[in-house]
């Protein structure tokens, strides 16, 4: 393999991988606090392509509108997720709130193909993401370049909140003890509804992003990359943020260097995925960034 | 002697499916004392107070604190009302600096806490050594200061603690109800939850003894470290 072709697979891996690491912050967030294993997540991912299409398809917004208006829009149904599926099931035990969380993940998919139906769409087309720019033998769409850059600006901004505000201090504390937290007068359903809104507003972007690369849009979509970087999370530290990042980077990476190197393995590339889980969970269960709970007594 | 009590409880109930924990209890803590629930585990003390701080849903009665009833209200709202608890185990934040554990006992207020924190690292030197330190890195002894320190920090006018003293060794018991008598010196009404009947009827102005949900027995603190009855049951001494 020459040099070029390498440097070619190596930016697309990174690019894939930064899209997973989009999705994995928020299985990571919300299962930090919650202890809960967010399966919806892929589908709220899901949701916001199709919000995309509504906007810019069927309404004809311009991108410039539709975009921040469907962040938002996914936001809200995030938190309206949290609100009816999760919240009444508090003080339940967990194994109720994750059952309810892949009744949520079905709902959303079969609302989906009800509304939509089953025949995938076309991702509008983004000039600014999709445009294609040539390096010496290299090319490769302004989409692969913007989303590690932004995966690296969003991660930035979400340390600073997380270390540095009284709102992450909260987040912090809430991930710990949620009553004690409670008596320190801290109102633990707005930080609980603020990590589902972060949460759902990446899974927008990383739509964005996907749509520029995979253009393909159906109710069902959610689900691969959904269950890949819910393993991104857990081989980064499922609960550490940049954990998830550097999870779903490597994640990226390696099953894009994989089918690169060994073509004969294409068909396993979602494998591969669910290969590095398991070998984590049996040579480092608490994931790469993880770290061992130390609770003393 | 009367005076006003801060913290009114009556006809207090308490239940766990079905279990009454706590059974129609009443008691008052008059403002600027140090009253205590003393008796054996499982007697409802701790339920007690999560109830006046709304951990636990009474089943009955009610809490009147200022006169406002504090019942059904959610505990944000109460710890906001002026009235806190050091909970039983500490609990500090691990993962929070001691800096930060302090500043998140102050969640709610929005002013400047600068003051705040210079005084309760005036009353716990050891704490402000170890400011940026992880809380879990402390010892037993310092969490317990810091559990209290945090509980300060939101200027409670009412500070209740749930067996501060459990598991620590007894120079550190002493040191923190040398600590509980200056707070209370400097005017805030303490409730205390104790198995160690000696130590907190030594600290307590008046005493309240209880057994499964109870209240058997109250006095001043003095009067029952003297009582035979107590003298035997919690303070492993003979009758005189």
């Amino acid at each position: 393999m020459s040099m070029d072709i390498f440097l070619q697979h190596l930016l697309n891996g990174i690019s894939v991988g930064s899209l997973y690491a989009l999705i994995a912050i928020g299985y990571t967030m919300v299962y930090g606090i919650l202890l809960l294993i967010n399966f919806a997540h892929g589908d709220i991912f899901m949701m916001a392509s199709y919000f995309m299409i509504f906007a810019v398809v069927d309404f004809g917004l311009p991108v410039w509108i539709s975009l921040p208006m469907i962040i938002v829009l996914t936001v809200i149904l995030g938190m309206l997720l949290e609100r009816s599926a999760y919240k009444p099931l508090r003080n339940a035990p967990r194994m109720s709130i994750m059952i309810s969380a892949i009744g949520a993940s079905y709902l959303l998919e079969n609302l989906a193909v009800y509304l939509f139906s089953g025949v995938p769409k076309g991702y509008p087309d983004i000039p600014w993401l999709t445009k294609v720019i040539n390096v010496g033998t290299i090319s490769f769409q302004t989409v692969t370049v913007i989303a590690p850059v932004l995966v690296i600006v969003i991660l930035g901004a979400l340390m600073a909140l997380v270390n540095h505000t009284r709102t992450g201090m909260a987040m912090r504390a809430v991930s710990k003890d949620f009553e004690t937290a409670r008596l320190m007068g801290v109102r633990i359903d707005r930080v609980i509804a603020v990590t589902f809104a972060i949460g759902s507003g990446l899974a927008a972007v990383g739509s964005v992003l996907w749509g520029a690369k995979y253009s393909s849009v159906y109710p069902l979509m959610g689900v691969m990359p959904g269950l890949k970087c819910f393993v991104a999370a857990v081989f980064g530290g499922i609960g550490n943020i940049p954990g998830a990042v550097l999870g779903g980077i490597v994640l990226g990476l390696g099953e894009t260097l994989l089918v690169a190197f060994f073509p004969g393995l294409t068909g396993y590339r979602d494998a591969f995925a669910f290969v590095v889980l398991i070998v984590m969970l049996l040579v480092r269960p608490n994931g790469l960034l993880g770290e061992k709970e130390a609770d003393k007594v | 002697m009367r005076s006003e009590n801060i913290l009114e409880i009556s006809g207090l109930s308490v239940s766990y499916g079905g279990i009454r924990a706590v059974k129609e209890i009443s008691f008052g803590v008059p403002k600027g004392k140090v009253v205590t629930l003393i008796g054996a585990n499982g007697a409802g003390k701790s339920s007690t107070l999560r109830a006046i701080v709304g951990l636990e849903k009474p089943a009955g009665g009610s809490i009147l604190f200022n006169g406002v009833e504090l019942s059904g209200l959610s505990t944000d709202a109460i710890v906001e009302k002026g009235i806190t608890l050091v909970p039983e185990g500490r609990r500090v934040f691990p993962n929070l600096s001691v800096l930060e554990n302090l500043k998140i006992g102050a969640y709610m207020r929005k002013d400047d806490l600068t003051a705040d924190i210079a005084w309760v690292y005036g009353l716990f030197p050891r704490l402000k050594e170890r400011s940026w330190q992880k809380a879990g890195t402390l010892s037993g002894g310092e969490q317990q200061m810091l559990a209290i320190g945090r509980a300060l920090m939101s200027k409670p006018a009412v500070i209740m603690m749930d067996e501060p003293s459990l598991g620590l060794a007894p120079i550190i018991v002493q040191g923190v109800f040398d600590i509980i008598r200056e707070i209370n010196r400097q005017g805030v009404t303490i409730l205390l939850v104790e198995q160690n009947a000696n130590m907190a009827l030594k600290a307590a102005d008046l005493a309240c003894v209880m057994e499964t949900g109870t209240i058997t027995m109250r006095g001043s603190g003095a009067e029952l470290l003297e009582n035979d009855e107590i003298r035997a049951a919690y303070l492993g001494k003979a009758r005189k």
